[in-house]
């Protein structure tokens, strides 16, 4: 048996997977300038449907296969509203995001507390017998292989190929890859809906795998969405770093777990959601660098410091795609 | 989060009746999907909506018992929304303004205060604690760069725990900590409901109050032309020598005081105590309300008197035919999101028409 903080530490990673796979989706949809704020309501609804699906047909294949077209769905109607019809992004992905909310627990009342299937381990042969290496990577679900898989892919797909290219130029410069004979909008409505059929796929994992099925709003994946869309700016748009992010969120939840028997005064509750206060934090780190009074602060400083300081803030600070959330006019 | 987008057509009245029509019936057909997809009987459904809003006085003054905390919520939110923010915190902003109102009260409770002063402490308090709340969303956006939804978002979960922490913590009833909430007010400080109802006239007052300052605010004072002139462009109003950060907490404090409003009131006047829903999802509704109004103040008003009603026709569902309550969740949200859609239609079909005629001439 390994020890136990292996155990732990694989723990984290599991419950890193679909965050990380909701991650790149949207830093996939967000690359080619399309905010999809929905995906809070997106991820609960596909984990609601996803699960039902599963309990009713038995097939955890059509299970994720839903949640994977709940998602994409939803992203679609955010792009048609914004890309098509140019309504605001903020308000049709923010409507969505309640709506999907709603819609799960409407929907998912009678499927509350119901047995379904669940996927298993899916360890890998002669490399789950390696010391330490093997309990924590190699024993997984398979959603742990899926989420690393996808990080490195995500990688190479948007810094080492052509189309990764096409797809930064369209969130960076539109005009340019237009006049270069991209389509620009069709460009974006695939990559909104790719990564909304991550997201999907990330919310049916959390009934489907880390959950193991539906309890209406006290499913604990209320919120998750929004984390996700919070990694995505801390990864500044870039997949090696968000997978960071979401391991970095993943491991602070399981060490408030943790730590939680040490402290008993302090109720359960408010470890539970830890994980809030720090996506602010997060966010503030990444923008403290370029704030006036950080500036003014940095400048008294001696000047060791100084630069240390200077180093770190940079390092952290981000910068969107330059057409994020731009409407773009083919003419 | 920049974006584009279309100026608002101006068309014939009846023209546009007939667009929101068409939003209508879609949201209603979705709806009737969603119902049959449940296997539910989409007209029963529909029936015992309406009968639960109206089917008596009682009910029918419950609207107005919803409608008062959505309405403040939504006032607040116009100013919010006039200045360009996306103030998504409103939600905890509601949590702040009733668990300040509940300390006051429980701090003041065994004082020899005349009841009436002490209820006027509680209330601002709870315009102070939503106003603090706000603020707080005001300085990580400006001092820390924090977008106004992530940072508003953030709070809305901090301010649940909170409120879950003080009802399983310090403020638990004496022996056990529940869901149930905090220990009753004393009946002096309840703020007084009309005979055999639930409503306050106190908190109606209130809420009518705060739609007439919004409406007076945003209409005929400088104050408002300068909130438009900020949320319209922001570079602009402060190269023009607007003072756009006081502006904006400004406008996020005024939010905030009249959601904490809304909390103190839910507090004072319907639950008599803090419970763990308190804000009963109002933040979140508000939003919807207001952009279902498209940001006026007038057509808020009946707007957020339906959606109140929805809310209320709702509550019995569970009981009469085993639905989920959220059904009201789905209509309201369905509305906005069918209105949003058909006004991007109606604008494109618009300018395709006026391409066209212009090609004939």
């Amino acid at each position: 048996m390994a020890p136990e903080w292996i155990m732990g530490l694989a723990g984290v990673l599991a419950a890193a997977a679909p965050l990380l796979i909701a991650v790149i989706g949207e830093t996939f949809s967000e690359r080619a300038g399309v905010v999809n704020l929905s995906v809070n309501g997106a991820m609960l609804l596909a984990a609601m449907a996803g699960f039902a699906v599963a309990v009713r047909t038995g097939s955890l294949e059509l299970g994720f296969l839903t949640g994977i077209l709940v998602g994409a769905g939803m992203a679609l109607v955010v792009a048609f509203a914004s890309l098509t019809l140019r309504q605001s992004q903020v308000a049709v992905g923010l409507v969505l995001a309640l709506l999907g909310r709603d819609l799960a627990y409407f929907l998912g009342n009678p499927f509350m507390g119901v047995p379904g299937p669940r996927v298993g381990a899916l360890p890998v042969p002669v490399l789950q017998d390696l010391p330490l290496l093997g309990p924590l990577l190699f024993r997984q679900s398979p959603l742990v292989y899926i989420a690393g898989l996808s990080v490195i892919l995500a990688w190479i797909w948007i810094f080492r190929t052509r189309p990764g290219l096409v797809l930064r130029c369209v969130g960076e410069r539109p005009p340019a890859a237009f006049v270069r004979g991209v389509p620009v909008t069709r460009v974006r409505y695939a990559y909104a809906v790719l990564g909304g059929a991550m997201v999907g796929f990330a919310g049916a994992a959390y009934t489907l795998d880390l959950k193991g099925g539906w309890q209406g709003p006290i499913s604990g994946i209320d919120g998750v969405g929004w984390i996700v869309l919070a990694i995505t700016i801390f990864g500044g748009w870039h997949p090696v770093r968000g997978a960071f992010g979401a391991l970095l969120f993943a491991l602070l939840q399981w060490l408030s777990l943790v730590l939680q028997p040490q402290l008993p005064g302090v109720p359960s509750q408010v470890l539970n959601v830890a994980p809030f206060p720090l996506m602010i934090f997060a966010l503030l780190l990444t923008n403290l660098g370029s704030t006036e009074w950080v500036q003014t602060l940095l400048a008294r400083l001696p000047e060791s410091g100084r630069r240390l300081a200077m180093r770190i803030l940079r390092s952290l600070q981000v910068s969107p795609p330059a057409a994020l959330g731009m409407a773009f006019e083919e003419e | 989060m920049k974006e584009i987008l279309l100026p608002r057509v101006r068309t014939s009245r009846w023209l546009a009746v007939g667009w929101q029509g068409l939003s209508i019936l879609m949201a209603l057909l979705f709806t009737t999907l969603v119902l049959l997809l449940t296997g539910a009987p989409p007209l029963e459904a529909y029936r015992q909506v309406v009968e639960g809003a109206f089917g008596s006085l009682k009910r029918a003054t419950d609207i107005l018992v919803a409608w008062v905390p959505l309405m403040l919520v939504t006032s607040g939110l116009l100013l919010t929304f006039t200045a360009g923010l996306w103030n998504i915190g409103v939600e905890g902003q509601i949590v702040l303004g009733a668990i300040a109102t509940t300390g006051v009260v429980r701090a003041l409770q065994h004082t020899d205060l005349p009841p009436p002063i002490i209820l006027v402490l509680a209330l601002l308090a709870g315009m102070a604690g939503g106003a603090a709340w706000a603020g707080l969303v005001g300085l990580l956006k400006v001092y820390g760069g924090v977008h106004e939804i992530f940072g508003g978002l953030g709070l809305n979960f901090v301010a649940t725990t909170l409120i879950l922490w003080l009802i399983f913590g310090p403020w638990k009833r004496p022996g056990i900590g529940s869901m149930s909430g905090t220990e009753p007010f004393p009946e002096r400080l309840m703020l007084p409901t009309l005979p055999g109802l639930r409503l306050s006239p106190w908190a109606l007052g209130m809420a009518l109050l705060s739609v007439a300052l919004v409406y007076v605010l945003l209409r005929n004072t400088y104050f408002g032309l300068r909130l438009k002139a900020i949320g319209k462009n922001l570079r602009a109003a402060h190269l023009l020598g607007v003072p756009t950060t006081r502006y904006l907490f400004l406008a996020l404090l005024g939010c905030g005081a009249m959601a904490g409003l809304a909390g103190s009131i839910q507090v004072t006047a319907v639950y008599h105590r803090l419970i763990p829903p308190i804000s009963s999802g109002y933040g979140y509704l508000g939003l919807l309300v207001a952009m279902l109004a498209n940001y006026r103040v007038t057509w808020s008003v009946p707007v957020a008197f339906f959606f109140a009603a929805l809310n209320i026709g709702s509550i019995q569902l569970p009981i009469t035919l085993k639905l989920d309550s959220t059904l009201s969740g789905v209509m309201q949200g369905a509305l906005v999101l069918f209105v949003l859609l058909m006004q991007g239609v109606r604008a494109r079909w618009q300018a395709k028409t006026t391409v066209e005629s212009e090609d004939g001439a």
